[in-house]
């Protein structure tokens, strides 16, 4: 039978099948942060199971931490006595801990493909939802609640039914300006945040194969976004040279032995899929959210549709203080936000900094740049980014989830705009009353230098 | 886990769609490191206005709804992937929540906590919407073994679909815990023949 390249994954990690239910399916790694860990470590210690690999588990400090002064002791009693409880339990469990200041230090899902823990074939879990990123490899990666964490915790394994499979297909090739993320953007304007729910999303076609590791990483990320567990990328010579060398990368003979197996990975040539979308790179431009759900975007030069008559859009408008039929073009904008596991990677900031040299953000605009790790922090700092960014009047803050979710102290004032290079544009998700816009990081750029959202592609040279 | 079989209840109605996770439980709230305790804030954005004041006009603040039974639009549960919301919402007391679609993630959490995402037909919601509408004190019946959902004192009811596995997680109060710790046998032979 041919089969998907999805398939072949879940197939090779199926432990067992329960009749009429679901299957015990491997998990190689385990990814864990100190938001949705320590109840499952509780719930394990209560109940008298030790974890079965703890070698498999690889854990960092991300989602509630400051992104100023990170050798300071942290000052929020609770937030310090979560990062404390991380610490603990991963000593007391023989787990590898990257905590605050550690040089591998960062957002989970930037520090695995970083390190090279990320790999093709393999399952990758962790408790939370973005862990789609970790697919652009061609690996199977989705995010689970905490009675998942500890399940994987004493077994290695979970119990799932195997979901459906997707495949959305963009040909052609991409527009200038037009970036990795205007494409997640518009494909979830196109099939809205449901139509992915029950299923694993592969994307193919040239622009994905054209997209470097990075590129592909932001769209998996999104792919939740769509209601899809996780998002797939066939595994090339662009993944196999973006994983070589790593620090947890094979090495040597053992490394042409994986690529050998992981060519095997692609989809096969006349493998069905449950669902299929196809469409043009042509018609995709550069895109922006005008709601409080990431399928609420238009392209940035349009205008927010008319003759809304559902009610729950109807309230997402008032709480973005937007009009139907408006235009978002010359909206003065006082936040931008260039961060979060979408859009925090060292290429995010080489294409800000492109836009932003030589330039002066407005006076109006506050302007965090969060890496997403410490690597990319150093990256951003050796390559004279930071300088760039300095001059701009751009604030660099320290790795970490930040503004994308608020649980520390980066949050959008009630009422403000934000443009946000981040995934969620939920209400309240930046800070209570917050109003996200989620765009590119080109877009973010821009829109810190103007002061307001502007038709980019009008200003690209 | 406790066992769950049937249920007789009013319910509060939120007729909302697309009800995201941040909203169930805004993030600021996941610092604790219990279980316990969240459903003090559950939907705490909504039952709040910005100064602090109580949103009257929120469901869960309105008196004349009751229940354990939690009535939603479409696409309930969507986003992040917390636990936390599944916590809250049986913190605060539901142990049924009916809507017409849910989000995989929040389905996953709620059936691994005993508390039972109903899929029910839009008519059927609509339908519901409008009884508990018309009468707050309307009772609605959730028979699990029957994969039954009634409106009382009418003819009005669905069946719905459940996992049959899960079916049996919940009717005899047991998770998957257990059934993995079991089976680890199985999990260390697969691990010698495995090679990614
Ligand atoms: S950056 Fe945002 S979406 Fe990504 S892991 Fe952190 S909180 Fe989640």
């Amino acid at each position: 039978m041919k089969k998907t390249l999805f398939d072949k994954v879940w197939d090779a990690h199926v432990v067992d099948s329960i009749e009429n239910g679901p299957q015990v399916l491997y998990i190689d790694n385990h990814l864990i942060h100190e938001v949705t860990s320590p109840q499952a470590f509780k719930e394990l210690e209560d109940r008298g199971i030790p974890i079965l690999r703890p070698e498999q588990i690889v854990a960092t400090a991300d989602h509630n931490i400051p992104t100023t002064n990170q050798h300071e002791p942290i000052k929020d009693r609770l937030s310090r006595k979560q990062l404390d409880e991380l610490t603990s339990n991963c000593h007391k469990n023989g787990i590898t801990l990257y905590e605050l200041g550690h040089k591998n230090n960062g957002i989970v899902h930037v520090i695995a493909p970083e390190l090279g823990i990320t790999q093709p074939g393999k399952t990758i879990v962790c408790g939370d939802s973005h862990t789609s990123t970790h697919g652009a490899f061609g690996a199977i990666a989705f995010g689970i609640g905490t009675s998942q964490v500890a399940q994987v915790f004493a077994s290695q394994c979970l119990l799932l039914s195997k979901p459906k499979s997707l495949r959305v297909t963009v040909n052609g090739t991409l527009k200038k300006g037009v970036l990795p993320k205007d494409v997640i953007l518009y494909i979830i304007a196109k099939l809205g945040t449901n139509a992915g729910t029950g299923y694993f999303c592969e994307y193919a076609g040239d622009v994905f194969k054209n997209m470097s590791m990075e590129g592909r990483m932001t769209v998996c990320n999104m792919s939740i976004e769509m209601g899809a567990r996780g998002g797939m990328i066939a595994p090339d010579d662009i993944t196999f040279d973006y994983v070589k060398g790593r620090e947890f990368a094979p090495t040597g003979d053992e490394f042409d032995k994986k690529v050998a197996i992981w060519k095997t990975l692609p989809s096969d040539r006349g493998a069905t899929f449950n669902q299929e979308y196809h469409f043009e790179a042509a018609d995709i431009e550069p895109m922006i959210t005008y709601g409080t759900n990431p399928g609420m975007g238009i392209k940035i030069t349009g205008k927010i549709p008319e003759n809304i008559t559902d009610d729950s859009a109807k309230k997402s408008l008032a709480y973005m203080g937007f009009e139907q039929g408006e235009s978002l073009i010359n909206k003065p904008i006082n936040f931008v936000f260039i961060g979060s596991c979408t859009n925090s990677r060292i290429e995010d900031f080489r294409i800000a900094a492109g836009f932003i040299k030589g330039k002066k953000k407005a006076k109006n605009v506050t302007a965090w740049l969060v890496p997403g790790s410490k690597k990319v922090e150093s990256q951003i700092i050796s390559e004279g980014l930071k300088d760039i960014f300095d001059e701009a009047g751009f604030e660099l803050r320290q790795p970490g989830c930040s503004a994308c979710l608020a649980m520390n102290d980066d949050k959008i004032p009630q009422g403000e705009y934000c443009v946000s290079t981040s995934n969620r544009n939920f209400e309240g998700r930046q800070g209570q009353g917050s109003r996200t816009i989620l765009s590119s990081p080109l877009v973010a750029a821009a829109t810190a230098i103007e002061g307001k959202i502007i038709d980019i592609t009008k200003h690209l040279s | 886990m406790k066992k769950f079989t049937t249920l007789q209840s009013s319910a509060v109605l939120l007729v909302n769609e697309n009800i995201d996770t941040d909203q169930i439980i805004p993030a600021r709230f996941l610092k604790a490191t219990d279980r316990e305790g969240f459903g003090m804030n559950l939907f705490r954005d909504w039952k709040f206005h910005k100064n602090g004041e109580i949103n009257e006009e929120f469901a869960l603040n309105d008196p004349s709804y009751s229940g354990s039974i939690l009535v939603a639009g479409n696409n309930f549960g969507c986003g992040s992937s917390r636990e936390h919301a599944a916590w809250a919402l049986s913190d605060y007391g539901f142990k049924v929540i009916v809507s017409s679609f849910f989000a995989d993630i929040f389905k996953g959490n709620a059936l691994n906590n005993g508390l039972l995402p109903v899929q029910v037909s839009e008519v059927f919601l609509k339908t519901l919407f409008q009884k508990i509408k018309d009468n707050p004190k309307t009772e609605i019946e959730i028979h699990l073994i029957n994969q039954n959902i009634s409106i009382k004192g009418t003819a009005l009811s669905e069946n719905f679909e459940i996992d049959p596995y899960k079916k049996t997680c919940l009717v005899n109060g047991y998770d998957d815990i257990d059934f993995l710790v079991a089976s680890i046998n199985k999990i260390e032979a697969f691990e010698t023949k495995h090679q990614y």
